[in-house]
């Protein structure tokens, strides 16, 4: 007996719907939804994380971020223009560090910096927040770089031409043509960047954490091992969410735009 | 007119990996003349006008400037630049600045003229391009013509003492090639030094002072209009126009 190919889609599409709420219904029914809360949602507990989830351990993720975001952009834009630089031992160091900062863990490179440096050279951190963000913006440089670099290499050629034959130097012109052109087009993966440094900054936390630069992971960990209840940690994964989420909105946004916008 | 060589070009040659693109060029351009060059596509004119201002590096062979030769490492090009205009085809203008800012970036980040200088010096030349009305719109807005327009604009902005053209109006719908043309017979009427590359044979014919025919990197045939393209010497050089003419 044969079935049309679109009639066929529109029986499979039924039943995967007809399976989904299936499944949801058969949650709700089966789980001990008090049990549940009991154990991983109290709301005394949920009080208990207040005020120290804000004045603490949401700003310390939050200056964790800025400070490995603001210095893997510096570093990632310095990586990127070596990357298109005419001398090839530029280009070939850019493109080694590149590879081997995305190569290994972020794990991995906070303690080699974290723990391994200090150790070989007798050395101290000057500063607990730049121990945790120097080895997070040397990983997200890479990225960036990659990044920044194909929004320049996206801007065309002509720019820098027109630029170049009014007199401008390759460095004046990149700085007033082609960066600000590129902008609009790396703005997008570079907020992702920034969700993705938030969630990364819960790895600092290895390193050891004194009482003032403790992370929203961390604190939410140590909330658990206190209560013995979960509440912390979920209370804390949704203060990660009402941080990424209206970035992530953003970058959606804007991807529409540039869309709508031809570009 | 006094004789005094703008752009002399002596032995050029460039090649692109294997490919010879211009085999030993020979020409002077003296101040106030305006040189068409034309001939078949992939004869190397663009690349002729790019070696002008070094947006090519000639593979061999000399490029003076104004006095300056810029294949000589320590010419400040970007300083010669400055004083050499160049329209391209494809207009170029800065997509993220306006009309005025586009005529007035360079002016203040290269000659350093203060702002209102700058814009000053920009809306006379906006005017002259008839363009007033637009100096707050983007790139985007405008026509073809009109983008064109401003970037003539632009490179006049910097007071250049050669202006470089190539094929300015090749990327237009055909009832906005005249504007540009106007603006471009305007400026040569003023005595501006002018190296045309063009398809347009009216323009060569009606303003050129000298005509240059370009054929597989070296050039051809050069005269007045009237001995190039009316009654040229070469059966290249007939060949191509005759082809021309017919399109
Ligand atoms: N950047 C480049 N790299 C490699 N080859 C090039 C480059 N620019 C030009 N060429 C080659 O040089 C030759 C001459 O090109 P050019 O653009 O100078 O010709 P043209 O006379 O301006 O032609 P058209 O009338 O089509 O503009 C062509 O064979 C072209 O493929
Ligand atoms: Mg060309």
């Amino acid at each position: 007996m044969a079935i049309s190919k679109r009639k066929r889609a529109q029986y499979i599409r039924f039943g995967v719907y007809a399976l989904s709420i299936a499944l949801v219904v058969a949650v709700v029914l089966i789980v001990d939804w008090s049990r549940l809360q009991g154990a991983m949602f109290r709301w005394d507990l949920v009080k208990k994380q207040f005020p120290g989830l804000l004045t603490t351990a949401a700003r310390n993720t939050i200056i964790f971020t800025i400070l490995g975001f603001a210095g893997g952009l510096a570093l990632g834009l310095f990586l990127a223009l070596l990357r298109l630089s005419r001398a090839r031992a530029y280009r070939w160091f850019a493109a080694t560090y590149i590879e081997i900062f995305r190569g290994i863990p972020l794990v991995v490179t906070l303690l080699i910096l974290g723990f391994g440096i200090p150790i070989a050279f007798q050395w101290q951190w000057p500063n607990p927040y730049l121990r945790g963000a120097v080895p997070l913006a040397l990983v997200a440089a890479a990225y960036m770089a990659e990044t920044i670099r194909a929004g320049i290499q996206a801007v065309p050629q002509g720019q820098m031409e027109a630029a170049r034959s009014l007199g401008m130097s390759y460095s004046r012109a990149m700085a007033t043509v082609i960066i600000p052109q590129a902008m609009r087009i790396i703005i997008p993966p570079l907020t992702n960047e920034f969700v993705l440094l938030i969630k990364d900054t819960s790895l600092i936390s290895i390193l050891g954490v004194t009482e003032g630069t403790i992370d929203l992971a961390r604190y939410g960990r140590n909330g658990v091992f206190d209560s013995a209840n979960s509440t912390p940690l979920i209370v804390a994964g949704l203060a990660y969410l009402v941080m990424t989420l209206p970035l992530t909105q953003l970058v959606a946004y804007m991807e529409r735009r540039q869309k709508a916008s031809g570009r | 007119m006094s004789t005094e060589a703008v752009v002399s070009i002596r032995n050029l040659n460039k090649s692109f990996g294997d490919n010879h693109v211009l085999r030993g060029i020979d020409l002077e351009v003296q101040r106030g003349e305006v040189v068409c060059i034309i001939g078949p596509s992939g004869s190397g004119k663009s690349t002729l006008l790019r070696c002008v201002n070094m947006l090519e590096t000639p593979s061999h062979g000399t490029v003076v400037v104004l006095g300056n030769d810029l294949t000589d490492l320590d010419t400040d090009l970007d300083a010669a630049r400055a004083q050499i205009g160049m329209v391209f085809q494809s207009f170029n203008l800065f997509p993220h600045m306006s009309v005025l800012d586009n005529v007035c970036v360079a002016q203040q980040k290269v000659l350093k003229r203060s702002s209102t200088d700058a814009q000053k010096i920009g809306r006379q030349l906006l005017e002259r391009v008839g363009l007033s009305e637009k100096e707050s719109a983007f790139p985007a807005q405008l026509s073809g013509g009109q983008q064109q327009r401003v970037a003539i604009a632009r490179a006049l902005a910097m007071n250049p003492q050669v202006m470089l053209f190539d094929e300015a109006t090749s990327a237009l719908d055909p009832e906005l090639v005249g504007e540009v043309l106007n603006v471009m017979r305007g400026l040569a009427d003023e005595g501006m030094t002018m190296l045309v590359v063009t398809h347009e044979m009216g323009f060569a014919a009606n303003v050129a002072s000298r005509v240059v025919f370009m054929d597989g990197g070296v050039i051809v045939e050069q005269g007045s209009p009237a001995q190039v393209i009316h009654s040229p010497k070469e059966e290249r050089t007939r060949a191509f126009l005759s082809n021309v003419q017919q399109h």
